[in-house]
C-alpha cells in the first residue's frame, strides 16, 4: 500500500516536472528527437541497402549445362546432390524440352534463327540446372563441388560447362561490394548510435545539473534515494516517449516525399511503403529506444548528485 | 539529545573548521550559535544533519553515532530534524503547498494527513493565502517562512536554522524569529546560527560563541558578545 502511494507520488511528480520545466523539457525533447530521427533514418537506409543487395543477389546464379545426350537419371542424381548442399538456396531443373521452348520463346521474332533450328534434326539443346546460393560468396564452393562431380562423374561425362567460371570476376566483385557495403553500414550504424547515446546522455545530464541543489534539498528533507531519483527517471522516460513520437512523425513527410524517387532509383524499394508496412516496428524501436535512453540517462545523471 | 564529543573537522587539509568541540544540547532548548564567518557555525550544523562527517571525534543523536547510520536510518534521522537555510532552498518547480507536502510525502505520510497538516503549518507561518504560488513569486521573508513551514511539518524533534535571517529585512527577520520562538514553545529544540545582534539579544536564551573552530563562550542566558 505504502509502495503504491509512493509510486503514485513519484509518477505524478515526474509528469508535473515534465510540464513545469517547459523550456528544459522542450530543448531535451528536440535534441532527442533529432537523435531518434537519425536512428529511424539509419533503419530505413539499412532496409533500402538490404533490399538493393537482395535484388542484386537474386540476379546472380550459376548454371550447369549438360551435354545433350546426358541421361536424365544422371542429371537428377546431380540435382539431388546439389540441393543437399547447405549453402544452396534453390535449384531449378530445366529439361531439354523446356530449354527448347524457352529458346523459341526468346527468339519468336527472329525468323532466321527459328528456321535454322527447324533445319536441325531433333533438339540440339542440353538440359541445365540453375543454382542459387544463399550468399554470393558461396558460389565458388558450389562451383568447385560441381567440378569434382564432373571429374569423378561415374566414368561418363555429363556436364558440358559450368558458367561460374565465365562469370567469376563479376560475381567476386559483387561479393566484395556487398560485403563492403554491409561492413560500412554496420560501422556507420554503430558510430551514429554511439554518438546519439552520448549526446542524449549529456543533454539530460545538463538538464539535471540545473537541479542539483534541489536534489540535495530533497535528501536533507529525508527523501530516500529512489524517491528523489524516481521523478527524474519518469521525466527522462517522458522525454524519450515524446521524442520517439516526434521522430516517427517527422519521418512520415520525408518518406512521403522520397517514396516515388526511391522506387525509381532503387528498383523495388519504396521508402513510403517501407514506412507504412513497418510503422509498428519503427514505433516500437524509436519510442522504446527513447524511453530506455531517457530513463537510464536520468537514472545515472541523478545518481551523481545523490551524495549526501 | 545532541552530543558532540571532541569533534574536529578538516576540509581538504586546510586548518581545522571545528577544533575539539564538545557540547551537549538538551531537548526543548533554544540554542543560538554566533561567531564570525568561518568560525565553524555552519560546519557544526552540517554535522547534526550528517551532511559532514567528523574527521575526529563523534556526534551522537540520542544514543546513535551519526557517522555510523545506514542510509535508511539517516533518512529517518533527517525526517526528525527540520532544516532552514539562509538561501531558503525551496524546490522552484513546486508550489508553496507542494514544497511543504514534499517533506511529508518523502516521509511516507498518508494523503489525509498531508491534506490536514499542510494548511495547518501554512496558517502558523501566515501564508495560507499564497499556497498555490511558486517560490519565485514570493518575497524573501515569505520564502523563508515557507522553508520553516516545511521544516516543522513533520513535527521534528529539532529545527536547525543556518542564518535564516541572513538575507532578510528587519521586519521579516522579526517574523521569522517569532515563528522559531513559537516552534520552540511548542516543545521543539531549535538550533540557530546568526550574525544578527538584535535577534540574539531579544531572545535571551543560550548562546554559544565560536571562534576559529573552538567554543569561545557558552552562556545560559547570553548576549551577543564578539
Amino acid at each position: 500500500m505504502a509502495l503504491w502511494i509512493n509510486i503514485k507520488r513519484v509518477s505524478r511528480a515526474g509528469f508535473v516536472g515534465f510540464l513545469r520545466n517547459g523550456f528544459v523539457s522542450l530543448a531535451t525533447v528536440l535534441i532527442m528527437t533529432i537523435m531518434l530521427f537519425v536512428v529511424g533514418a539509419i533503419m530505413t537506409t539499412g532496409a533500402a541497402l538490404e533490399s538493393v543487395l537482395g535484388q542484386l543477389q537474386e540476379k546472380v546464379d550459376i548454371n550447369v549445362y549438360f551435354l545433350s545426350d546426358a541421361p536424365e537419371e544422371d542429371i537428377l542424381t546431380l540435382r539431388n546432390a546439389v540441393s543437399e548442399l547447405p549453402e544452396v538456396a534453390t535449384v531449378e531443373y530445366v529439361t531439354r524440352d523446356e530449354a527448347l521452348e524457352r529458346f523459341r520463346e526468346r527468339h519468336k521474332d527472329d525468323q532466321l534463327t527459328l528456321q535454322a533450328l527447324d533445319e536441325l534434326e531433333g533438339n540440339p539443346l542440353g538440359a541445365s540446372l540453375a543454382i542459387r546460393a544463399k550468399e554470393t560468396s558461396q558460389y565458388e564452393g558450389i562451383a568447385n563441388f560441381l567440378e569434382n562431380e564432373a571429374a569423378v562423374g561415374g566414368g561418363t561425362q555429363v556436364i558440358e560447362k559450368v558458367n561460374y567460371f565465365q562469370n567469376k570476376t563479376a560475381i567476386d566483385k559483387l561479393t566484395d561490394i556487398i560485403n563492403a557495403s554491409e561492413r560500412l553500414g554496420l560501422i556507420a550504424t554503430i558510430f551514429l548510435a554511439c554518438a546519439s547515446i552520448l549526446i542524449v546522455f549529456n543533454t539530460i545530464r545538463l538538464a539535471i545539473y540545473t537541479t542539483k541543489d534541489e536534489i540535495s534539498v530533497m535528501q536533507l528533507v529525508g527523501a530516500s534515494d529512489w524517491y528523489v531519483q524516481g521523478p527524474f527517471v519518469i521525466e527522462g522516460a517522458l522525454y524519450g516517449f515524446a521524442a520517439g513520437l516526434l521522430a516517427l512523425l517527422a519521418l512520415y513527410p520525408i518518406a512521403f516525399w522520397l517514396g516515388p524517387s526511391s522506387q525509381a532509383f532503387l528498383g523495388s524499394f519504396n521508402v513510403l511503403t517501407y514506412y507504412a508496412n513497418n510503422i509498428g516496428w519503427l514505433f516500437f524501436t524509436l519510442v522504446g529506444t527513447g524511453i530506455a535512453l531517457g530513463a537510464i540517462s536520468s537514472f545515472i545523471a541523478v545518481r551523481r548528485y545523490l551524495q549526501l | 539529545m545532541i552530543y558532540f564529543d571532541k569533534v574536529t573537522k578538516f576540509y581538504n587539509g586546510g586548518p581545522a573548521a571545528l577544533d575539539d568541540v564538545t557540547l551537549t544540547i538538551e531537548p526543548g532548548e533554544f540554542v543560538s550559535v554566533v561567531g564570525h564567518s568561518g568560525a565553524g557555525k555552519s560546519t557544526l550544523l552540517k554535522m547534526v544533519l550528517a551532511e559532514e562527517i567528523p574527521s575526529e571525534g563523534t556526534v551522537f543523536y540520542e544514543s546513535s553515532n551519526i557517522a555510523n547510520l545506514s542510509k535508511r536510518e539517516l533518512n529517518d534521522l533527517r525526517r526528525r530534524i527540520g532544516t532552514v537555510f539562509q538561501d531558503f532552498r525551496l524546490l522552484p518547480t513546486k508550489t508553496v503547498y507542494e514544497n511543504i507536502a514534499f517533506a511529508m510525502e518523502a516521509a511516507g505520510a498518508a494523503e489525509e494527513d498531508i491534506e490536514a497538516d499542510v494548511p495547518h503549518v501554512l496558517d502558523l507561518v501566515d501564508l495560507s493565502e499564497k499556497m498555490d504560488r511558486f517560490p519565485r513569486e514570493l518575497s524573501g521573508g515569505e520564502q523563508q517562512r515557507v522553508a520553516i513551514a516545511r521544516a516543522i511539518v513533520n513535527q521534528p524533534d529539532v529545527v536547525v536554522a543556518d542564518e535564516p535571517t541572513g538575507n532578510l529585512d528587519p521586519i521579516s527577520t522579526y517574523e521569522v524569529v517569532q515563528i522559531l520562538k513559537k516552534v520552540n514553545d511548542l516543545g521543539t529544540t531549535v538550533i540557530l546560527t546568526t550574525h544578527n545582534k538584535g535577534v540574539i539579544d531579544s531572545l535571551g536564551r543560550r548562546v554559544i560563541t565560536m571562534d576559529e573552530g573552538r567554543i569561545a563562550r557558552d552562556d545560559k542566558s547570553g548576549r551577543y558578545i564578539l
